[in-house]
């Protein structure tokens, strides 16, 4: 795919357009919007931040029967905004039920009961794994991150993973520095041989675009590029040699319901 | 059978330099009152043991008295870095902390394992990550039923439990609702345990999903209203998500952290009924 003068061509050769210019939504609108679009139904394990805002935004648009899971133990939350915690009031209130913390790992997380967990990620790697624990050496760490919490089992029990997180060389790269959540491991067979029974990340979605694992090599490539951004800036935001799928395609922008309904999520703002 | 007595006392009496502490209550019903008690009453050298840190973690970390840590999540929520931990992490201020650093799942299990007068949990977990490499107490087991490698965990029994609930009686019954963590399995697999509750009442009433904790396996309860605060104890307040916000910049600088604690806990009595 080549990207000049605001007009690309995807390899099928059709006719990309770039966004209006200023665009009538942020970078974050559109990586919210292209989250929420994921979430098709079923249950999803959802971790605090951008994908507890994705997750919400799902459920007030396409998805109402979207059953949210927190690790507080709250199944089936309602919550009519976002919550700033994993444990706001507002998830116990409107929960089905209300249940343990051993027993939402243990009853309801670790057997694959749930569809679909849902995760930020301080730094991801080119086989999807995610560090949330240390910048630099663990024992002499630059950064000292909030660490694991639920993560490690939700990467490795739900069905699926989906992944939310900004996209800049200091995010994506080549190898992470501390494993905190299995992706891909090192390649392919890795997730069978260590025993982690959900299929892994299939898309991580960022303010740029969608990454997807390749089906023969479990390695991030580009599916998607978010409208008005160029497969080099992409690829410059990203610390492994970045390849486009076959199909590249251009996602579709915010629809003006999914915008309003995010905004209104986030207080009128835009996030 | 629970003893009712005064918040000071009752940490004076279960809590001494050098022991391991769990402080729980997962964001909901956090033992507030009970760690500034810790605080003002100066204990040093603790293991502090807590699934997620927050601020009140943050807080006796940062006046000096832990010596580690063991924790699965250390954030503020929703926030972002609880930076008094960063800084013992980070540079050792005020005083190096040693970390045993595990999953919400495995630390879960390990209350469960203690609670349960066993050795140790067994769950799918941690498996590829680099936790077991940096966390000792992270091991490998086989079934010996199917063959299949799991992941072990030591059972976790604090020297002191303490949690906080919305009530109990004077008997010393305890009752609990909303979002109920670990705190059951925190108190049953600690040798000694501390109950704060928003208010002592005549008659426990029933109340929908809540947990009650029998007065014989409780050491002491103390009536603390507003105790959880800025967690929340539902049914009597609110998370005060504006605080949590506001403790980003309270305590991202050492003397302006230290300038808060000494108004705002230091110089303040524990509240006596």
């Amino acid at each position: 795919m080549t990207a000049s003068g605001g007009q690309s061509t995807s390899t099928s050769g059709e006719l990309l357009m770039s966004a209006p210019s200023p665009q009538s939504y942020t970078a974050d609108e559109m990586m919210t919007v292209a989250a929420a679009r994921r979430l098709r139904g079923g249950s999803c394990f959802v971790g605090i931040g951008l994908p507890s805002l994705a997750a919400n935004l799902a459920r007030r648009t396409h998805a109402p029967d979207l059953v949210l899971i927190y690790e507080s133990g709250t199944i089936g939350a309602k919550p009519d905004l976002p919550p700033l915690s994993i444990g706001d009031g507002v998830l116990a209130d409107t929960a089905d039920s209300v249940v343990s913390v051993p027993e939402i790992f243990n009853y309801w997380l670790q057997p694959g009961r749930i569809d679909v967990g849902f995760l930020g990620a301080a730094q991801i790697d080119r086989y999807a794994n995610i560090n949330t624990t240390v910048i630099g050496p663990y024992e002499d760490p630059k950064v000292r991150l909030p660490g694991a919490g639920g993560a490690p089992e939700i990467a490795a029990s739900c069905g699926e993973v989906t992944v939310i997180v900004r996209q800049s060389p200091r995010a994506f790269v080549d190898r992470v520095d501390f494993v905190t959540s299995v992706g891909f491991g090192s390649g392919p067979g890795d997730r069978e041989r260590l025993g982690l029974r959900g299929r892994g990340p299939r898309t991580v979605i960022t303010d740029l675009g969608i990454l997807e694992p390749d089906p023969v090599t479990c390695e991030l490539v580009l599916t998607h590029l978010h409208p008005g951004v160029t497969l080099e800036r992409a690829r410059a935001a990203t610390g492994w040699e970045l390849a486009a799928a076959p199909g590249l395609r251009e996602t579709e922008p915010p629809a003006d319901h999914e915008l309003a309904a995010l905004r209104a999520l986030t207080g009128g703002h835009r996030s | 059978m629970a003893t009712v007595i005064p918040l000071a006392e009752a940490v004076a009496n279960l809590v001494h330099d050098g022991d391991s502490v769990a402080l729980e209550g997962f964001t909901h019903l956090i033992p507030y009152a009970a760690g500034h008690e810790i605080i003002r009453q100066g204990r040093r050298d603790l293991t502090l043991i807590r699934m997620t840190p927050d601020l009140i973690y943050d807080q006796l970390i940062g006046m000096g008295c832990a010596r580690r840590l063991i924790f699965s999540w250390g954030g503020n929520p929703g926030v972002g870095s609880l930076h008094r931990f960063r800084d013992a992490v980070q540079n050792r201020w005020p005083a190096p902390l040693e970390v045993e650093e595990h999953s919400h799942a495995g630390i879960a299990n390990a209350y469960v394992a203690g609670a349960s007068g066993l050795p140790f949990a067994v769950l799918r977990g941690y498996r590829g990550t680099d936790l077991p490499v940096h966390t000792a107490t992270v091991k490998p087991i086989t079934c010996p039923f199917t063959g299949e490698e799991l992941t072990a965990v030591p059972a976790i029994n604090p020297d002191v439990a303490i949690v906080h609930a919305q009530r109990a009686d004077r008997h010393g019954n305890v009752q609990l609702w909303g979002i109920t963590g670990v705190q059951k399995e925190a108190v049953l697999a600690a040798r000694r345990s501390l109950v704060t509750v928003e208010e002592v009442v005549e008659e426990l009433e029933p109340h929908p999903g809540a947990v009650t904790l029998p007065g014989w396996v409780i050491t002491h309860v103390s009536e603390a209203p507003g105790g959880s605060h800025p967690s929340y104890s539902a049914g009597y307040s609110v998370r005060d998500n504006d605080f949590y916000q506001a403790w980003d910049a309270i305590a991202r600088d050492r003397e302006s952290f230290l300038t808060w604690m000494d108004e705002h806990v230091l110089t303040r009595e524990a509240a006596r009924p």
